[in-house]
Protein backbone atom coordinates (compact mmCIF):
# COMPACT_ATOMS: atom_id res chain seq x y z
CA UNK A 1 0.00 0.00 0.00
CA UNK A 2 1.26 3.47 -0.86
CA UNK A 3 2.26 5.53 2.18
CA UNK A 4 0.27 8.49 0.90
CA UNK A 5 -2.85 6.50 0.11
CA UNK A 6 -5.76 8.22 1.83
CA UNK A 7 -8.38 6.36 3.82
CA UNK A 8 -11.13 6.02 1.26
CA UNK A 9 -13.63 4.50 3.68
CA UNK A 10 -13.38 7.58 5.88
CA UNK A 11 -14.05 9.70 2.81
CA UNK A 12 -17.05 7.57 1.84
CA UNK A 13 -18.73 7.84 5.24
CA UNK A 14 -18.70 11.63 4.85
CA UNK A 15 -21.27 11.08 2.10
CA UNK A 16 -24.72 10.64 3.66
CA UNK A 17 -25.76 8.46 0.71
CA UNK A 18 -23.09 5.98 1.70
CA UNK A 19 -24.32 5.90 5.28
CA UNK A 20 -27.91 5.43 4.14
CA UNK A 21 -26.87 2.91 1.50
CA UNK A 22 -24.74 0.64 3.65
CA UNK A 23 -26.50 -0.27 6.86
CA UNK A 24 -25.42 -3.89 7.16
CA UNK A 25 -24.84 -6.10 4.15
CA UNK A 26 -25.43 -9.81 4.84
CA UNK A 27 -24.02 -10.81 1.46
CA UNK A 28 -27.21 -12.57 0.41
CA UNK A 29 -26.89 -11.47 -3.21
CA UNK A 30 -30.51 -10.40 -3.61
CA UNK A 31 -29.33 -7.10 -5.11
CA UNK A 32 -27.33 -8.95 -7.74
CA UNK A 33 -30.27 -11.23 -8.52
CA UNK A 34 -32.59 -8.30 -9.25
CA UNK A 35 -29.99 -6.05 -10.89
CA UNK A 36 -30.43 -5.35 -14.64
CA UNK A 37 -26.78 -4.29 -14.85
CA UNK A 38 -25.60 -7.56 -13.29
CA UNK A 39 -27.45 -9.44 -16.00
CA UNK A 40 -25.79 -7.46 -18.78
CA UNK A 41 -22.37 -6.43 -17.47
CA UNK A 42 -19.72 -8.33 -15.56
CA UNK A 43 -21.10 -6.65 -12.47
CA UNK A 44 -21.98 -7.78 -8.97
CA UNK A 45 -23.34 -5.20 -6.51
CA UNK A 46 -23.11 -7.77 -3.71
CA UNK A 47 -19.34 -7.87 -4.08
CA UNK A 48 -19.12 -4.08 -4.15
CA UNK A 49 -21.16 -3.78 -0.94
CA UNK A 50 -18.93 -6.41 0.64
CA UNK A 51 -15.72 -4.63 -0.37
CA UNK A 52 -16.75 -1.26 1.03
CA UNK A 53 -18.07 -2.92 4.18
CA UNK A 54 -14.70 -4.64 4.65
CA UNK A 55 -13.00 -1.19 4.71
CA UNK A 56 -10.14 -2.73 2.69
CA UNK A 57 -8.50 0.44 1.43
CA UNK A 58 -6.62 -1.13 -1.47
CA UNK A 59 -9.73 -2.95 -2.64
CA UNK A 60 -11.76 0.27 -2.40
CA UNK A 61 -9.12 2.11 -4.41
CA UNK A 62 -9.32 -0.62 -7.04
CA UNK A 63 -13.08 0.00 -7.24
CA UNK A 64 -12.52 3.74 -7.65
CA UNK A 65 -10.08 3.08 -10.51
CA UNK A 66 -12.05 0.22 -12.04
CA UNK A 67 -14.87 -0.31 -14.49
CA UNK A 68 -17.49 -1.87 -12.21
CA UNK A 69 -18.82 1.16 -10.39
CA UNK A 70 -19.81 2.69 -13.74
CA UNK A 71 -21.98 -0.28 -14.77
CA UNK A 72 -24.95 0.52 -12.50
CA UNK A 73 -27.97 1.93 -14.36
CA UNK A 74 -29.40 3.64 -11.26
CA UNK A 75 -32.77 1.90 -11.54
CA UNK A 76 -32.66 1.32 -7.77
CA UNK A 77 -34.39 -2.06 -8.03
CA UNK A 78 -31.87 -3.19 -5.39
CA UNK A 79 -33.36 -0.72 -2.90
CA UNK A 80 -36.77 -2.37 -3.02
CA UNK A 81 -35.42 -5.88 -2.63
CA UNK A 82 -32.61 -5.67 -0.06
CA UNK A 83 -33.79 -7.51 3.08
CA UNK A 84 -31.59 -5.27 5.25
CA UNK A 85 -32.64 -1.95 3.71
CA UNK A 86 -29.28 -1.28 2.14
CA UNK A 87 -29.15 0.68 -1.10
CA UNK A 88 -26.31 -0.48 -3.35
CA UNK A 89 -27.40 2.14 -5.92
CA UNK A 90 -26.60 4.86 -3.38
CA UNK A 91 -23.26 3.25 -2.48
CA UNK A 92 -22.43 3.42 -6.19
CA UNK A 93 -23.25 7.15 -6.31
CA UNK A 94 -20.90 7.78 -3.38
CA UNK A 95 -18.11 5.69 -4.96
CA UNK A 96 -18.48 7.46 -8.31
CA UNK A 97 -18.44 10.85 -6.62
CA UNK A 98 -15.20 10.00 -4.81
CA UNK A 99 -13.66 8.55 -7.97
CA UNK A 100 -14.42 11.79 -9.82
CA UNK A 101 -13.17 14.04 -7.00
CA UNK A 102 -9.87 12.16 -6.79
CA UNK A 103 -9.43 11.98 -10.56
CA UNK A 104 -9.39 8.17 -10.41
CA UNK A 105 -12.19 7.89 -12.98
CA UNK A 106 -9.57 8.51 -15.67
CA UNK A 107 -8.12 5.04 -15.02
CA UNK A 108 -11.14 3.20 -16.46
CA UNK A 109 -12.78 3.15 -19.88
CA UNK A 110 -16.26 3.59 -18.42
CA UNK A 111 -15.05 6.30 -16.04
CA UNK A 112 -13.49 8.28 -18.89
CA UNK A 113 -16.95 8.52 -20.48
CA UNK A 114 -17.73 11.16 -17.85
CA UNK A 115 -16.07 13.76 -20.08
CA UNK A 116 -18.76 13.32 -22.73
CA UNK A 117 -21.59 13.04 -20.18
CA UNK A 118 -20.50 16.28 -18.51
CA UNK A 119 -20.10 18.24 -21.72
CA UNK A 120 -23.59 17.30 -22.92
CA UNK A 121 -25.31 17.76 -19.56
CA UNK A 122 -23.61 20.98 -18.45
CA UNK A 123 -24.10 22.59 -21.85
CA UNK A 124 -27.80 21.71 -21.95
CA UNK A 125 -28.48 22.79 -18.36
CA UNK A 126 -26.47 26.00 -18.29
CA UNK A 127 -27.32 27.22 -21.80
CA UNK A 128 -30.96 26.15 -21.99
CA UNK A 129 -32.13 25.07 -18.52
CA UNK A 130 -32.94 21.51 -19.62
CA UNK A 131 -31.09 18.20 -19.25
CA UNK A 132 -32.24 17.26 -22.75
CA UNK A 133 -32.84 19.92 -25.38
CA UNK A 134 -34.15 19.22 -28.89
CA UNK A 135 -31.68 21.38 -30.82
CA UNK A 136 -28.76 19.44 -29.32
CA UNK A 137 -30.36 15.96 -29.39
CA UNK A 138 -29.13 14.92 -32.83
CA UNK A 139 -30.16 11.88 -34.83
CA UNK A 140 -26.50 11.48 -35.80
CA UNK A 141 -25.65 10.85 -32.14
CA UNK A 142 -28.88 8.88 -31.57
CA UNK A 143 -29.55 6.80 -34.69
CA UNK A 144 -31.84 4.54 -32.66
CA UNK A 145 -34.27 7.46 -32.43
CA UNK A 146 -35.36 6.29 -35.86
CA UNK A 147 -36.62 7.79 -39.09
CA UNK A 148 -39.34 9.62 -37.17
CA UNK A 149 -36.66 11.57 -35.38
CA UNK A 150 -35.01 12.49 -38.67
CA UNK A 151 -38.40 13.92 -39.69
CA UNK A 152 -38.69 15.74 -36.35
CA UNK A 153 -35.18 17.15 -36.70
CA UNK A 154 -35.80 18.37 -40.26
CA UNK A 155 -39.01 20.13 -39.20
CA UNK A 156 -38.15 20.90 -35.60
CA UNK A 157 -39.97 24.19 -35.07
CA UNK A 158 -43.10 23.13 -36.95
CA UNK A 159 -43.29 19.70 -35.26
CA UNK A 160 -43.11 21.20 -31.78
CA UNK A 161 -45.58 23.92 -32.71
CA UNK A 162 -48.01 21.29 -34.05
CA UNK A 163 -47.61 19.36 -30.77
CA UNK A 164 -48.51 22.43 -28.72
CA UNK A 165 -44.96 23.40 -27.85
CA UNK A 166 -43.47 26.81 -27.21
CA UNK A 167 -39.94 25.99 -28.38
CA UNK A 168 -37.64 28.88 -27.44
CA UNK A 169 -40.70 31.12 -26.98
CA UNK A 170 -41.46 33.62 -24.25
CA UNK A 171 -43.69 32.83 -21.29
CA UNK A 172 -44.54 29.39 -19.89
CA UNK A 173 -45.04 26.24 -21.92
CA UNK A 174 -43.34 23.25 -23.46
CA UNK A 175 -39.63 23.87 -24.13
CA UNK A 176 -40.06 27.61 -23.54
CA UNK A 177 -36.99 29.80 -23.51
CA UNK A 178 -36.03 29.82 -19.87
CA UNK A 179 -35.41 33.46 -18.91
CA UNK A 180 -31.80 34.65 -18.63
CA UNK A 181 -32.21 35.53 -14.95
CA UNK A 182 -33.24 31.94 -14.19
CA UNK A 183 -30.27 30.55 -16.15
CA UNK A 184 -28.05 32.92 -14.17
CA UNK A 185 -29.46 31.46 -10.97
CA UNK A 186 -28.63 27.96 -12.19
CA UNK A 187 -25.06 29.05 -12.89
CA UNK A 188 -24.75 30.54 -9.41
CA UNK A 189 -26.11 27.32 -7.92
CA UNK A 190 -23.49 25.37 -9.91
CA UNK A 191 -20.74 27.66 -8.60
CA UNK A 192 -21.82 27.64 -4.96
CA UNK A 193 -22.72 23.97 -4.59
CA UNK A 194 -19.66 22.40 -6.18
CA UNK A 195 -20.91 21.45 -9.64
CA UNK A 196 -18.60 23.90 -11.40
CA UNK A 197 -15.62 22.60 -9.45
CA UNK A 198 -16.52 18.97 -10.28
CA UNK A 199 -16.91 19.82 -13.96
CA UNK A 200 -13.48 21.46 -13.91
CA UNK A 201 -11.89 18.43 -12.26
CA UNK A 202 -13.26 16.10 -14.94
CA UNK A 203 -12.24 18.51 -17.72
CA UNK A 204 -8.70 18.84 -16.34
CA UNK A 205 -8.04 15.10 -16.10
CA UNK A 206 -9.79 14.40 -19.41
CA UNK A 207 -7.92 17.01 -21.39
CA UNK A 208 -4.65 15.73 -19.95
CA UNK A 209 -5.60 12.22 -21.04
CA UNK A 210 -6.56 13.50 -24.49
CA UNK A 211 -3.16 15.13 -24.80
CA UNK A 212 -1.45 11.87 -23.81
CA UNK A 213 -3.39 10.12 -26.55
CA UNK A 214 -2.57 12.84 -29.07
CA UNK A 215 -6.22 13.80 -29.49
CA UNK A 216 -8.00 17.13 -29.68
CA UNK A 217 -10.81 17.61 -27.11
CA UNK A 218 -13.34 16.98 -29.90
CA UNK A 219 -11.58 13.76 -30.98
CA UNK A 220 -11.42 12.64 -27.35
CA UNK A 221 -15.15 13.32 -26.94
CA UNK A 222 -15.89 11.15 -29.96
CA UNK A 223 -13.51 8.49 -28.65
CA UNK A 224 -15.07 8.15 -25.19
CA UNK A 225 -18.60 8.51 -26.60
CA UNK A 226 -18.34 5.76 -29.20
CA UNK A 227 -15.44 3.44 -28.43
CA UNK A 228 -15.45 0.23 -26.46
CA UNK A 229 -12.07 -1.47 -26.33
CA UNK A 230 -12.55 -3.72 -23.30
CA UNK A 231 -15.05 -6.53 -22.86
CA UNK A 232 -17.58 -5.46 -20.23
CA UNK A 233 -20.51 -7.77 -20.82
CA UNK A 234 -21.17 -11.21 -19.47
CA UNK B 1 -52.03 -14.60 -2.99
CA UNK B 2 -55.63 -14.35 -1.86
CA UNK B 3 -57.27 -11.17 -3.06
CA UNK B 4 -58.06 -10.15 0.55
CA UNK B 5 -54.37 -10.31 1.45
CA UNK B 6 -53.45 -8.31 -1.62
CA UNK B 7 -55.97 -5.62 -0.71
CA UNK B 8 -54.65 -5.50 2.85
CA UNK B 9 -51.08 -4.94 1.69
CA UNK B 10 -52.18 -2.42 -0.89
CA UNK B 11 -54.13 -0.49 1.74
CA UNK B 12 -50.77 0.37 3.33
CA UNK B 13 -49.86 2.25 0.19
CA UNK B 14 -52.83 4.51 -0.21
CA UNK B 15 -51.76 8.02 -1.01
CA UNK B 16 -53.43 11.34 -0.36
CA UNK B 17 -53.70 12.98 -3.79
CA UNK B 18 -55.34 16.40 -3.96
CA UNK B 19 -57.31 17.00 -7.15
CA UNK B 20 -56.86 20.73 -7.37
CA UNK B 21 -54.53 23.73 -6.90
CA UNK B 22 -51.17 22.52 -8.10
CA UNK B 23 -47.85 24.08 -9.01
CA UNK B 24 -47.01 22.15 -12.20
CA UNK B 25 -43.41 21.34 -13.11
CA UNK B 26 -42.50 19.98 -16.52
CA UNK B 27 -40.27 17.08 -17.53
CA UNK B 28 -37.17 17.52 -19.71
CA UNK B 29 -37.70 14.20 -21.47
CA UNK B 30 -41.48 14.44 -21.83
CA UNK B 31 -41.18 17.93 -23.35
CA UNK B 32 -38.61 16.64 -25.85
CA UNK B 33 -40.15 13.35 -26.95
CA UNK B 34 -43.84 13.53 -26.03
CA UNK B 35 -44.51 17.28 -25.87
CA UNK B 36 -48.20 16.99 -26.64
CA UNK B 37 -48.64 14.78 -23.57
CA UNK B 38 -48.01 17.74 -21.27
CA UNK B 39 -50.29 19.90 -23.40
CA UNK B 40 -52.99 17.24 -23.13
CA UNK B 41 -52.57 16.86 -19.39
CA UNK B 42 -53.02 20.59 -18.78
CA UNK B 43 -55.91 20.75 -21.22
CA UNK B 44 -57.70 17.90 -19.42
CA UNK B 45 -57.27 19.27 -15.91
CA UNK B 46 -57.74 22.95 -16.76
CA UNK B 47 -60.28 22.98 -19.56
CA UNK B 48 -62.15 19.69 -19.28
CA UNK B 49 -62.25 19.45 -15.48
CA UNK B 50 -61.84 23.13 -14.51
CA UNK B 51 -58.99 22.57 -12.07
CA UNK B 52 -56.24 24.99 -11.09
CA UNK B 53 -52.74 24.10 -12.34
CA UNK B 54 -50.20 26.93 -12.30
CA UNK B 55 -46.95 27.02 -14.24
CA UNK B 56 -44.12 29.56 -14.30
CA UNK B 57 -41.59 29.92 -17.11
CA UNK B 58 -38.87 30.32 -14.47
CA UNK B 59 -38.78 26.68 -13.44
CA UNK B 60 -35.97 24.61 -14.93
CA UNK B 61 -34.73 21.06 -15.13
CA UNK B 62 -34.43 19.48 -11.69
CA UNK B 63 -31.02 18.22 -12.82
CA UNK B 64 -32.05 14.61 -12.22
CA UNK B 65 -30.60 13.09 -15.37
CA UNK B 66 -27.32 14.91 -14.78
CA UNK B 67 -27.29 13.71 -11.16
CA UNK B 68 -27.94 10.05 -11.92
CA UNK B 69 -25.31 10.20 -14.67
CA UNK B 70 -22.81 11.69 -12.20
CA UNK B 71 -22.43 15.10 -13.84
CA UNK B 72 -23.57 17.16 -10.84
CA UNK B 73 -23.18 16.59 -7.08
CA UNK B 74 -26.17 16.01 -4.84
CA UNK B 75 -25.74 19.44 -3.22
CA UNK B 76 -26.35 21.02 -6.62
CA UNK B 77 -29.36 18.82 -7.27
CA UNK B 78 -30.85 19.64 -3.87
CA UNK B 79 -30.38 23.37 -4.38
CA UNK B 80 -31.99 23.32 -7.83
CA UNK B 81 -34.93 21.43 -6.31
CA UNK B 82 -35.05 23.91 -3.42
CA UNK B 83 -35.30 26.69 -6.02
CA UNK B 84 -38.27 24.92 -7.63
CA UNK B 85 -39.90 24.71 -4.18
CA UNK B 86 -39.19 28.44 -3.72
CA UNK B 87 -40.97 29.22 -7.00
CA UNK B 88 -43.93 27.18 -5.76
CA UNK B 89 -43.93 29.02 -2.43
CA UNK B 90 -43.65 32.44 -4.09
CA UNK B 91 -46.58 31.53 -6.36
CA UNK B 92 -48.79 30.79 -3.35
CA UNK B 93 -49.10 27.03 -3.87
CA UNK B 94 -48.41 24.10 -1.57
CA UNK B 95 -49.29 21.15 -3.83
CA UNK B 96 -46.51 20.18 -6.22
CA UNK B 97 -47.16 18.19 -9.42
CA UNK B 98 -44.17 16.66 -11.21
CA UNK B 99 -44.42 15.54 -14.83
CA UNK B 100 -41.29 13.41 -14.53
CA UNK B 101 -40.65 10.16 -12.64
CA UNK B 102 -36.92 10.85 -12.29
CA UNK B 103 -37.82 14.19 -10.71
CA UNK B 104 -40.51 12.56 -8.57
CA UNK B 105 -37.97 10.06 -7.23
CA UNK B 106 -35.48 12.81 -6.58
CA UNK B 107 -38.00 14.98 -4.75
CA UNK B 108 -38.92 12.02 -2.54
CA UNK B 109 -35.28 11.18 -1.88
CA UNK B 110 -34.45 14.78 -1.00
CA UNK B 111 -37.47 15.24 1.27
CA UNK B 112 -36.68 11.97 3.08
CA UNK B 113 -33.02 12.97 3.41
CA UNK B 114 -33.98 16.31 4.90
CA UNK B 115 -36.28 14.54 7.37
CA UNK B 116 -33.47 12.17 8.39
CA UNK B 117 -30.76 14.86 8.38
CA UNK B 118 -32.19 18.33 9.05
CA UNK B 119 -28.68 19.79 8.95
CA UNK B 120 -28.56 19.02 5.21
CA UNK B 121 -31.81 20.94 4.65
CA UNK B 122 -30.34 23.86 6.62
CA UNK B 123 -27.23 23.81 4.45
CA UNK B 124 -29.31 23.71 1.25
CA UNK B 125 -31.42 26.66 2.47
CA UNK B 126 -28.18 28.60 3.04
CA UNK B 127 -26.84 27.71 -0.42
CA UNK B 128 -30.12 28.67 -2.09
CA UNK B 129 -30.16 32.03 -0.31
CA UNK B 130 -26.56 32.67 -1.25
CA UNK B 131 -27.14 31.76 -4.91
CA UNK B 132 -30.66 33.07 -5.54
CA UNK B 133 -31.85 35.04 -2.50
CA UNK B 134 -34.87 32.71 -2.34
CA UNK B 135 -36.61 30.85 0.49
CA UNK B 136 -39.06 27.98 0.33
CA UNK B 137 -41.66 25.94 2.13
CA UNK B 138 -41.73 22.17 1.71
CA UNK B 139 -44.73 21.05 -0.39
CA UNK B 140 -47.68 19.76 1.61
CA UNK B 141 -48.38 17.25 -1.14
CA UNK B 142 -46.08 15.86 -3.80
CA UNK B 143 -47.87 14.14 -6.68
CA UNK B 144 -46.65 12.72 -9.91
CA UNK B 145 -48.93 13.92 -12.72
CA UNK B 146 -50.05 10.32 -13.20
CA UNK B 147 -51.23 10.21 -9.57
CA UNK B 148 -53.60 13.02 -10.49
CA UNK B 149 -54.90 11.28 -13.61
CA UNK B 150 -55.32 8.14 -11.47
CA UNK B 151 -57.37 10.17 -8.99
CA UNK B 152 -59.46 11.59 -11.85
CA UNK B 153 -59.71 8.33 -13.80
CA UNK B 154 -63.39 7.71 -13.17
CA UNK B 155 -64.32 11.29 -14.05
CA UNK B 156 -62.35 10.90 -17.27
CA UNK B 157 -64.20 7.62 -17.96
CA UNK B 158 -67.54 9.34 -17.31
CA UNK B 159 -66.97 12.09 -19.85
CA UNK B 160 -64.97 9.88 -22.21
CA UNK B 161 -66.16 8.91 -25.68
CA UNK B 162 -63.89 5.89 -26.22
CA UNK B 163 -63.05 2.80 -24.18
CA UNK B 164 -60.10 0.42 -24.11
CA UNK B 165 -62.32 -2.15 -25.80
CA UNK B 166 -61.78 -3.92 -29.11
CA UNK B 167 -64.82 -2.71 -31.02
CA UNK B 168 -64.81 -5.75 -33.29
CA UNK B 169 -64.77 -8.38 -30.56
CA UNK B 170 -66.19 -6.40 -27.64
CA UNK B 171 -63.33 -7.72 -25.53
CA UNK B 172 -61.14 -5.53 -23.27
CA UNK B 173 -57.85 -4.52 -24.86
CA UNK B 174 -54.87 -6.31 -23.35
CA UNK B 175 -52.50 -3.79 -21.82
CA UNK B 176 -48.96 -4.00 -20.48
CA UNK B 177 -48.36 -1.27 -17.93
CA UNK B 178 -44.85 -0.02 -17.25
CA UNK B 179 -44.52 1.97 -14.04
CA UNK B 180 -40.95 3.31 -14.28
CA UNK B 181 -38.42 2.40 -11.61
CA UNK B 182 -38.15 5.69 -9.75
CA UNK B 183 -41.89 5.97 -9.16
CA UNK B 184 -41.97 3.66 -6.17
CA UNK B 185 -38.97 1.30 -6.06
CA UNK B 186 -37.03 3.65 -3.77
CA UNK B 187 -39.90 4.91 -1.61
CA UNK B 188 -42.81 2.48 -1.99
CA UNK B 189 -45.14 4.46 0.25
CA UNK B 190 -44.92 7.46 -2.10
CA UNK B 191 -46.49 5.65 -5.05
CA UNK B 192 -50.11 4.52 -5.34
CA UNK B 193 -49.98 0.83 -4.42
CA UNK B 194 -46.30 0.86 -3.53
CA UNK B 195 -43.61 -1.11 -5.33
CA UNK B 196 -45.34 -4.50 -5.08
CA UNK B 197 -48.82 -3.62 -6.29
CA UNK B 198 -48.58 -0.26 -8.02
CA UNK B 199 -52.01 0.57 -9.36
CA UNK B 200 -51.40 4.05 -10.71
CA UNK B 201 -51.62 2.81 -14.31
CA UNK B 202 -53.59 -0.39 -13.86
CA UNK B 203 -56.27 1.66 -12.09
CA UNK B 204 -56.57 3.90 -15.14
CA UNK B 205 -56.64 0.96 -17.55
CA UNK B 206 -59.32 -0.89 -15.63
CA UNK B 207 -61.41 2.24 -15.21
CA UNK B 208 -61.22 2.84 -18.95
CA UNK B 209 -62.25 -0.73 -19.88
CA UNK B 210 -58.94 -2.46 -20.54
CA UNK B 211 -57.39 -5.61 -19.08
CA UNK B 212 -53.95 -5.68 -17.48
CA UNK B 213 -51.40 -8.32 -18.49
CA UNK B 214 -49.35 -9.67 -15.58
CA UNK B 215 -46.22 -10.77 -17.46
CA UNK B 216 -43.04 -11.95 -15.68
CA UNK B 217 -40.90 -8.90 -16.44
CA UNK B 218 -43.69 -6.43 -15.75
CA UNK B 219 -41.53 -4.53 -13.24
CA UNK B 220 -38.22 -4.79 -15.08
CA UNK B 221 -36.45 -1.53 -15.96
CA UNK B 222 -36.97 -0.16 -19.49
CA UNK B 223 -33.18 0.08 -19.68
CA UNK B 224 -32.60 3.83 -19.70
CA UNK B 225 -29.77 3.52 -17.19
CA UNK B 226 -28.82 7.22 -17.52
CA UNK B 227 -25.14 7.01 -18.61
CA UNK B 228 -25.95 3.58 -20.08
CA UNK B 229 -28.01 5.37 -22.73
CA UNK B 230 -26.41 8.83 -22.85
CA UNK B 231 -23.13 7.31 -24.04
CA UNK B 232 -23.45 5.65 -27.42
CA UNK B 233 -21.10 2.74 -26.69
CA UNK B 234 -23.17 1.79 -23.61
CA UNK B 235 -26.51 1.52 -25.37
CA UNK B 236 -26.39 -2.27 -25.63
CA UNK B 237 -27.41 -2.21 -21.95
CA UNK B 238 -30.48 -0.17 -22.73
CA UNK B 239 -31.46 -2.27 -25.73
CA UNK B 240 -30.92 -5.58 -23.87
CA UNK B 241 -33.29 -4.54 -21.08
CA UNK B 242 -36.04 -3.44 -23.45
CA UNK B 243 -35.55 -6.67 -25.43
CA UNK B 244 -35.99 -8.69 -22.24
CA UNK B 245 -39.28 -6.96 -21.53
CA UNK B 246 -40.64 -7.54 -25.03
CA UNK B 247 -39.67 -11.21 -25.01
CA UNK B 248 -41.49 -11.53 -21.70
CA UNK B 249 -44.69 -9.80 -22.82
CA UNK B 250 -44.86 -11.30 -26.34
CA UNK B 251 -46.67 -14.58 -25.43
CA UNK B 252 -49.46 -12.58 -23.76
CA UNK B 253 -50.28 -10.81 -27.04
CA UNK B 254 -50.60 -7.26 -25.74
CA UNK B 255 -52.53 -4.72 -27.77
CA UNK B 256 -50.66 -1.78 -26.28
CA UNK B 257 -48.27 -0.55 -23.60
CA UNK B 258 -49.08 2.32 -21.22
CA UNK B 259 -46.22 4.05 -19.43
CA UNK B 260 -45.74 6.31 -16.44
CA UNK B 261 -42.22 7.69 -16.83
CA UNK B 262 -41.37 10.12 -19.67
CA UNK B 263 -38.28 8.17 -20.75
CA UNK B 264 -39.66 4.62 -20.75
CA UNK B 265 -42.05 5.11 -23.71
CA UNK B 266 -39.18 6.52 -25.77
CA UNK B 267 -37.07 3.41 -25.15
CA UNK B 268 -39.92 0.91 -25.51
CA UNK B 269 -40.93 2.66 -28.75
CA UNK B 270 -37.53 3.21 -30.34
CA UNK B 271 -35.81 -0.03 -29.36
CA UNK B 272 -38.65 -1.94 -31.07
CA UNK B 273 -37.51 -0.22 -34.25
CA UNK B 274 -33.88 -1.22 -33.59
CA UNK B 275 -34.81 -4.84 -32.83
CA UNK B 276 -36.75 -4.93 -36.10
CA UNK B 277 -33.87 -3.41 -38.09
CA UNK B 278 -31.11 -5.48 -36.50
CA UNK B 279 -32.83 -8.83 -35.89
CA UNK B 280 -35.78 -8.69 -38.23
CA UNK B 281 -38.10 -9.38 -35.33
CA UNK B 282 -41.31 -7.41 -34.93
CA UNK B 283 -43.54 -7.75 -31.89
CA UNK B 284 -47.29 -7.36 -31.91
CA UNK B 285 -50.16 -8.62 -34.01
CA UNK B 286 -49.45 -9.00 -37.73
CA UNK B 287 -45.87 -7.86 -37.08
CA UNK B 288 -47.04 -4.27 -36.72
CA UNK B 289 -45.25 -3.58 -33.46
CA UNK B 290 -46.79 -2.98 -30.04
CA UNK B 291 -47.87 0.67 -29.79
CA UNK B 292 -46.48 2.45 -26.73
CA UNK B 293 -48.31 5.34 -25.07
CA UNK B 294 -47.92 7.83 -22.27
CA UNK B 295 -50.81 7.86 -19.79
CA UNK B 296 -51.74 11.35 -20.98
CA UNK B 297 -52.05 10.08 -24.54
CA UNK B 298 -54.32 7.24 -23.42
CA UNK B 299 -56.46 9.64 -21.38
CA UNK B 300 -56.63 11.85 -24.47
CA UNK B 301 -57.81 8.95 -26.62
CA UNK B 302 -60.50 8.09 -24.07
CA UNK B 303 -61.64 11.71 -24.16
CA UNK B 304 -61.77 11.78 -27.95
CA UNK B 305 -58.80 14.01 -28.79
CA UNK B 306 -57.54 13.78 -32.36
CA UNK B 307 -54.57 11.35 -32.41
CA UNK B 308 -52.34 13.85 -34.20
CA UNK B 309 -53.25 16.59 -31.68
CA UNK B 310 -51.96 14.11 -29.09
CA UNK B 311 -48.62 14.02 -30.92
CA UNK B 312 -48.86 10.32 -31.78
CA UNK B 313 -47.10 11.05 -35.08
CA UNK B 314 -43.92 11.53 -33.02
CA UNK B 315 -43.85 7.80 -32.21
CA UNK B 316 -41.64 5.47 -34.25
CA UNK B 317 -43.85 2.41 -33.71
CA UNK B 318 -47.14 3.05 -35.48
CA UNK B 319 -50.15 3.64 -33.24
CA UNK B 320 -52.76 3.00 -35.93
CA UNK B 321 -53.31 -0.70 -35.04
CA UNK B 322 -54.51 0.39 -31.59
CA UNK B 323 -56.62 3.25 -32.97
CA UNK B 324 -58.32 0.77 -35.34
CA UNK B 325 -59.05 -1.65 -32.50
CA UNK B 326 -60.61 1.17 -30.46
CA UNK B 327 -62.61 2.38 -33.45
CA UNK B 328 -61.02 5.83 -33.38
CA UNK B 329 -61.25 7.63 -36.69
CA UNK B 330 -58.20 9.46 -37.96
CA UNK B 331 -56.88 10.93 -41.15
CA UNK B 332 -53.80 9.12 -42.44
CA UNK B 333 -53.02 12.01 -44.76
CA UNK B 334 -52.99 14.44 -41.83
CA UNK B 335 -50.51 12.42 -39.78
CA UNK B 336 -47.39 14.33 -40.73
CA UNK B 337 -49.05 17.63 -41.57
CA UNK B 338 -47.28 20.46 -39.84
CA UNK B 339 -49.77 23.29 -40.11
Amino acid sequence: MSEIMENYYEQLVQDHRFKEGLISCINCGTCTAICPAAEFYNYDPRTIANIVQSKDNEAIEALLKGEEIWYCGQCMSCVTRCPRKNAPGLIILALRDLSLKRGLFIESEKGRQQFAVNRVMSSNILNYGYCIYPRTFKHSMHPESGPVHEWIERNLDDVYKRAGGNLDGDGPGILRKIPAESLNELKKIFDITGATEMLEIVEKHSLKKAEELGMTPEEYFEYVFTTQEKEHSR
Amino acid sequence: MKIEGKKLIWSEYQKDIPEDHYFYVRSCIRQNFFPASEKTFLDIVRNRLSLDFFETEHHTTCGGIAYHSDAIPQETLMTIVARQFALMTESGYSNYAASCITSFGIYNEILETWKESPEIETKVREMLWKACRREFKIPLHLSHASDIIYKLRDKIAEIGVNRLINIKTGEPLRVVEHIGCHYSKMFPSKGVGGAEYPVVLSGMVESWGGEIIDCPERRHCCGFGFRQYLIQSNRGYSLANTHKKFESMEPYKPDMIITNCPGCPYFLDRWQYVIKETQGKTYGENSQGIPVFTYEEVAGLILGYDPWDLGLQMHQTDVEPLLDKMGISYSSSDKYKLK
